[in-house]
């Protein structure tokens, strides 16, 4: 009967690890997408949502996301409602991948991935530059979304793992 | 043709409108949301406002909960680092301190003739201070800025002035309930008025959103009186928000291209306790 309760909880929490992941990644101080190295950075939280929201949108809901955005704006200290939207957009993304895809295939969510990061990015540096005069280095936009994309197969190759350890689970 | 369209139209329907397994929201609908979100925050809309400072007071405290570990290791490999360089840091301490002595004799005078004139001229600088805990010192390439734990609750006003020990830091812009956002001198968007000294040259010290600020605005050109100077950057009390005299960061002309970078004194990744400061500047003209 314990052992039941254990498996059920480890169950629920390895569910929740995307989220957990990516509100940690909002509220943490150490940020991928603002290290402190010289022309490299890359945004975690476009890669994670991409991801799983593509593979699975159970895993993450637009809820969670909604809210890790207005999170994410607070820290960061943009105007808030910003990353809510840019992040809704990759749901948008594979939202519709998901809809016109038989068989998935890595290369074509990898070249949608650039297509999304350069959308949501655009959109992103039009309303702070242009709306709300906020500074932004372009420089440091491109860079991010090259490395972004350059790393999404790292990340699918890890999150793949955890996929399957979640998919484990569940069957157990 | 006709059914390539179609498809297309039910897929994007589809992926707007379907609320698909366990997600209780649509997506168009959360992307509306989030749009008037940011219309009305642009326009200062007061439920948006309360919103954000609710968001705000939640968020900031678990940001700083959230970042104790990583902290621990960040503070645990700066002290690893200052213990190697022990030997060489005491002695370059050794001599600065025995420099500082000579200079502390001068100075303390000029403090006491500093006094007696600005009672001459009955001018008066008042300042009330309080120390504050830095919560959150996220770098975001947007705004270079600390999360302090002391807002209006404490009397915290937008415009106070942040100081880490006698070197100004930056300045107090967002005031929630319990605590307040302060931006650093290093951010973009900001820019405060100086004094280059010995020189006497007003400038105005902007941000680059990098831990330097660079000279801008100076009313003589100063490019060939600084050659092979050291520089002291001190407020200049213009705007009447600082009191002038506040050490801001030193220039160092030996490089050509870096002439009108100012580096600050203090260092702003190492941020715990900082003082809010506020000055009331009376003259009795």
């Amino acid at each position: 009967m314990s052992s039941l309760n254990k498996n059920t909880l480890i169950r629920s929490l390895l569910f929740y690890l995307p989220v957990f992941f990516l509100f940690l990644s909002v509220l943490n101080e150490i940020d991928f997408n603002y290290l402190e190295i010289k022309y490299f950075s890359f945004n975690f939280a476009y890669i994670l949502i991409f991801y799983w929201t593509l593979k699975n949108p159970r895993y993450l809901s637009y809820g969670s996301i909604f809210l890790a955005g207005l999170i994410n704006d607070v820290v960061v200290g943009i105007p808030i409602g910003a990353s809510s939207f840019c992040y809704l957009l990759i749901c948008a993304v594979t939202a519709y991948l998901r809809n016109i895809t038989i068989t998935p295939n890595f290369i074509n969510d990898w070249i949608s991935l650039a297509f999304t990061i350069l959308l949501v990015n655009s959109i992103q540096v039009i309303s702070l530059d242009f709306i709300f005069s906020i500074e932004v280095n372009y420089l440091r936009y491109i860079i991010n979304s090259g490395f972004t994309f350059i790393l999404y197969p790292i990340f699918l190759f890890l999150f793949n793992i955890l996929e399957k350890i979640i998919k484990i689970q569940k069957n157990d | 043709m006709a059914s390539s369209r179609d498809d297309f139209v039910i897929a994007i329907r589809s992926a707007f409108l379907k609320k698909s397994y366990q997600q209780k929201f649509s997506l168009l609908t959360l992307i509306f949301l989030s749009f008037i979100i940011i219309i009305l925050g642009s326009f200062n809309f007061k439920a948006i406002q309360y919103i954000k400072i609710g968001i705000n007071e939640v968020v900031y405290r678990s940001s700083f909960i959230v970042s104790i570990p990583e902290n621990y290791f960040k503070n645990l490999n700066i002290k690893i680092e200052e213990h190697m360089n022990l030997y060489n840091q005491f002695k370059k301490i050794e001599i600065e301190l025995k420099n500082l002595k000579e200079k502390k004799l001068s100075n303390d005078f000029l403090v006491l003739e500093n006094n007696k004139l600005r009672e001459l001229i009955n001018e008066t600088v008042q300042s009330e201070d309080m120390y504050a805990k830095v919560l959150v010192d996220k770098d975001s390439p947007y705004l270079k800025s600390i999360i302090l734990n002391k807002g209006s609750k404490n009397n915290v006003k937008i415009g106070m002035a942040i100081v880490d020990n006698s070197y100004l830091v930056g300045k107090i812009i967002e005031v929630n309930y319990t605590n307040s956002r302060a931006l650093l001198l290093s951010d973009l968007n900001s820019k405060i008025p100086v004094l280059l000294e010995p020189l006497d040259i007003h400038a105005v010290v902007s941000g680059t959103g990098k831990n330097h600020g660079v000279i801008e605005y100076t009313k003589d050109e100063y490019d060939q009186k600084i050659e092979g100077k050291e520089i002291i950057v001190y407020t200049s009390g213009y705007g009447g928000l600082f009191k002038p005299g506040l050490p801001v960061g030193k220039m160092i002309a030996e490089d050509k291209i870096k002439k009108n970078v100012v580096n600050f004194f203090s260092d702003f990744r190492q941020l715990d306790y900082v003082k809010i400061v506020s000055y009331d500047i009376g003259s009795g003209n």
